[in-house]
């Protein structure tokens, strides 16, 4: 069975500035698996080539089995990958249902219509509303996302990327500026999600990462450090010298 | 064949002096646009109000025509320093539109005020008489003026190139066109640097404007008429950076006065296409950088 | 009143929708005398319409909206002058003729943002200015084109000189462009395209096509405004080098910031109270008019961004919270 979401020997430079150095790495079906490593690892830019957002130098990306390198965002987010960024990106000036409904009608189709009002695609909005409700935001529909608290905007971003259905979720630290007191929401929305959906998790909130992913990858200076289940990063000796420092003896 | 050549001479001379006037006036715009992001498209305003601060120095006044230059630099670069600390400052963080709007409405406002204040005709120039008349060299003749405009811009230009080369002005400048972000956490103090900055390229349009009234009538429709090819120096050229309007003024500058004077019922035809195939084959423009 | 278009956004036809056409019927009663500029600023709604679409809703700025609008206009003209003054192909062929170079224009230019875009629409638009300019034979040049006549609407209604015929026809075809316009900015297309405006990056993380919506949206804008030039030619029977000027697009901006952007009415209240004051203003002292609409610009831009309706609204809701 192909992975879900495959890179191989994935490489980018900057110039003479290496981002990321032939990084090989599968993210099985259903899995939940996170990548981890300090600032400046290349994770984003990782996250980034995934996308399509940026190209890669060499190397090759595959999604579900399919060869997606040559793809563009919009080819690979028809294809099931759906992402969500490290800094809120979200259409701050209109409501919370609409940001999710925006994503919603461009899965459907819908969103290139311009004849019948928005409202009336009774299908989009409904599965808009269920979805906020599922995520604890249904109070929240009708507000404007600018002025919910940054807590909930994390949670919107979220809502949005699961409005497009995805087969692979990338998340892009979703607990980032989130207090503490509240990041169990974030981890009740991840663990309630299906089973069948793989998704890969960048996060630096240790906490959160070893309570959710069954694996993980280690990345420094742009490469693959180490993999492994969550047990064996933590004896990892060397792991805890490069990232896990003292904050997590 | 001698005839082709000498019109070639002196479609490269007064493509030079042009070149180098709008070079002048559109130097401080790209830095501006470079460094702050601010899309002003009122620039040609601190243009023309140089150009009118020395004529009507020289012609009220009878102050003499190196002063004059001097009291249309600084008294327009004071003026822009006022504006830009109390209104420009403000938009920084804004959108593009609405710098658009505030510039579009500085523009009018200085139009009226032109027009209120000196009528609707172009001012006449008076060139000091020891400018005045031909120079002899290479066998022909130049107008001394404009043989004075290229050798005083060539000056300029190399001055302000070593200032951004060499000084401690310079090297922030240069940091915060490429890494504002950072320029700001290292603790350059961007709102001086901005401030100082903005004055200084006013303060060339200042200088173009007030040294090329020969060449760009000076008007009060001025601001109007000219921005398109003070936005295609900049934009050809490549935001924040000094070298790519330079290539793209002086460019322009030949270029327009070759169409005038050998296919005048094409008019600016050439420049326009031109432009339009450069941005869309380089839209950050020549020289500027990719992102 | 502000028309967000959206899912949860309700698309009826409200009452106070019905105002402006209430006023305009008003208007050709009450003001015959004046009908030439209501008709005037009824064409000046449709292309403010047009430009609100791409730039209130689209985000798309420009500063060459006039080269769609006077390709409409030129091409209304040519063939009233050369085939046929039939009216309504003339619209037709206008609409056709600026949303065909809208879409050309908008394919290669779109793929660019920021300045470069800015200077693009410019520069499009200096360069059809000098093609009309040059194309004497065709446009007539600096002269303008005109010695043509168009002929009785349906073959109904003919054209008087007090511009009665006029006033009512752009009313019905500004009717139609508002309905338009209306449906689109409600509809999910409509939606997409402020998703466009609000955040571009994440358009293109849910799978939305930016590029060919920005596209199509321009194409629409460049027809709209192509139509309200081709009844500009058509009611006054002449058209003139400045349908294709810089100056136009600018007041145009001008017009629609006044009014409100983004807000569909905005594009109703702008060019007639700017139209009516300079035709009140404007000949007299035009110095001072033109000082006037630059500082009404610099205060909408530092204190009241939503325009008169903004204010309006502003008004309205402190009101509500004081009662």
């Amino acid at each position: 069975m192909p992975a879900a979401l495959e890179t191989r020997r994935l490489c980018k430079s900057f110039g003479a500035l290496m981002v990321a150095d032939q990084i090989s790495f599968r993210l099985e079906s259903g899995a939940r698996h996170a990548l981890i490593g300090p600032n400046g690892a290349g994770k984003t830019t990782f996250v980034n080539m995934l996308t399509g957002r940026f190209s890669p130098t060499s190397g090759a990306i595959l999604l579900g089995g399919e060869d997606v390198t040559a793809l563009g965002q919009l080819a690979r987010v028809k294809r099931g990958l759906a992402r969500t960024f490290q800094i809120n990106t979200l259409f701050r000036n209109v409501s919370v249902v609409d940001n999710v409904a925006f994503a919603v009608a461009e899965r459907e189709g819908v969103a290139r219509r311009m004849f019948r009002p928005a409202g009336s695609y009774h299908a989009v909005v409904d599965e808009s509303m269920a979805l906020l409700d599922t995520l604890g935001l249904a109070q929240d529909a009708r507000a404007v996302v600018a002025g919910l608290p940054y807590g909930k905007q994390r949670l919107v971003e979220i809502a949005v990327a699961l409005g497009l259905r995805p087969r692979v979720l990338l998340l892009d630290e979703p607990a980032a500026g989130v207090p503490t007191s509240e990041s169990h929401r974030i981890l009740d929305v991840l663990d309630a999600l299906p089973k069948d959906m793989s998704i890969l998790i960048i996060e630096h909130d240790m906490d959160l990462v070893f309570r959710f992913a069954q694996r993980i990858t280690v990345l420094a200076q742009g490469a693959v450090f180490l993999e492994g289940t969550p047990a064996e990063i933590a004896a990892d000796k060397r792991v805890r010298e490069v990232y896990l420092g003292e904050r997590h003896v | 064949m001698q005839d082709f050549l000498s019109s070639l001479v002196m479609v490269a001379f007064h493509g030079l002096a042009y070149g180098m006037i709008l070079y002048l006036i559109s130097v401080g715009l790209s830095v501006t646009m470079g460094l702050m992001g601010f899309v002003n498209l009122a620039h040609g305003v601190f243009a023309m109000a140089g150009g009118y601060m020395m004529l009507s120095a020289m012609s009220r006044l009878d102050v003499p025509f190196p002063l004059a230059i001097v009291i249309a630099f600084c008294a327009v670069a004071l003026a822009s320093m006022v504006l830009e600390r109390f209104l420009y400052s403000r938009l920084y963080s804004a959108g593009e539109l609405e710098q658009v709007l505030f510039t579009i409405g500085l523009i009018f406002m200085s139009v009226a005020v032109a027009r209120l204040v000196y009528g609707p005709l172009p001012q006449p120039v008076h060139i000091p008489g020891y400018l005045k008349g031909q120079l002899h060299f290479l066998g022909r003749d130049f107008p001394t003026y404009r043989v004075f405009l290229i050798v005083f811009s060539v000056s300029l230009v190399a001055l302000l190139w070593f200032g951004v080369e060499r000084t401690r002005w310079g090297a922030m400048v240069r940091a915060t066109v490429d890494y504002r972000a950072m320029a700001q956490s290292v603790g350059i103090n961007t709102s001086r640097l901005f401030t100082l900055t903005f004055a200084l390229g006013s303060g060339l349009a200042a200088l173009g404007g007030a040294l090329g009234a020969e060449i760009i009538a000076v008007e009060p429709t001025y601001p109007f008429e000219h921005l398109v090819f003070f936005l295609i120096v900049v934009a050809v050229g490549g935001l924040g950076s000094l070298r790519g309007p330079f290539v793209a003024a002086l460019l322009i500058g030949v270029a327009d006065t070759a169409c005038k004077y050998w296919i005048p019922e094409f008019g600016a035809f050439f420049i326009y296409i031109a432009t339009i195939a450069v941005l869309l084959l380089r839209p950050e423009g020549l020289f500027g950088k990719a992102t | 009143m502000t028309h967000a278009g959206g899912y949860i956004a309700d698309a009826r036809i409200r009452a106070a929708e019905w105002l402006p056409w209430v006023f305009a019927a008003l208007c050709y009663f009450a003001a015959p005398s004046y009908l030439t500029l209501g008709s005037y600023i009824l064409t000046m709604i449709i292309f403010a319409l047009s430009l609100d679409l791409i730039l209130g809703y689209g985000g798309i700025i420009t500063l060459g909206h006039s080269a769609y609008f006077g390709t409409g206009a030129y091409v209304a003209g040519i063939l009233a002058l050369r085939l046929t003054g039939e009216p309504l192909l003339g619209l037709l062929a206008g609409t056709l003729g600026a949303g065909l170079l809208g879409l050309f224009t908008g394919l290669v230019i779109l793929r660019t943002r920021g300045l470069a875009l800015l200077m693009l629409t410019l520069a499009i638009t200096s360069l059809c200015y000098e093609v009309a300019n040059r194309a004497t034979r065709l446009t007539g040049g600096a002269d303008g084109l005109g010695g043509f006549s168009i002929r009785p609407i349906l073959g109904l209604f003919s054209f008087d000189m007090f511009g009665k015929t006029a006033y009512l026809y752009c009313l019905v075809i500004l009717f139609a462009s508002w309905w338009l316009v209306r449906r689109l900015v409600y509809s999910p297309f409509g939606a997409s395209l402020t998703g466009v405006r609000e955040n571009n990056v994440r358009m293109h993380a849910i799978g939305a096509p930016v590029y060919q919506r920005r596209v199509v949206a321009y194409t629409i804008s460049a027809a709209l405004a192509g139509l309200a030039g081709a009844l500009l030619t058509q009611t006054t029977q002449f058209v003139g080098l400045n349908v294709l000027g810089f100056e136009l697009s600018g007041e145009l901006i001008v017009m629609l910031v006044l009014g409100g952007v983004g807000r569909i009415y905005g594009a109703f209240v702008g060019p007639l109270v700017y139209l009516v004051a300079q035709d009140y203003l404007a000949k007299r002292f035009p110095e001072y008019w033109y000082f006037g609409i630059g500082a009404m610009l610099v205060l909408v831009v530092m204190f009241a961004r939503g325009g008169i309706l903004g204010i309006i609204d502003a008004g309205i809701a402190r009101l509500r919270r004081g009662s």
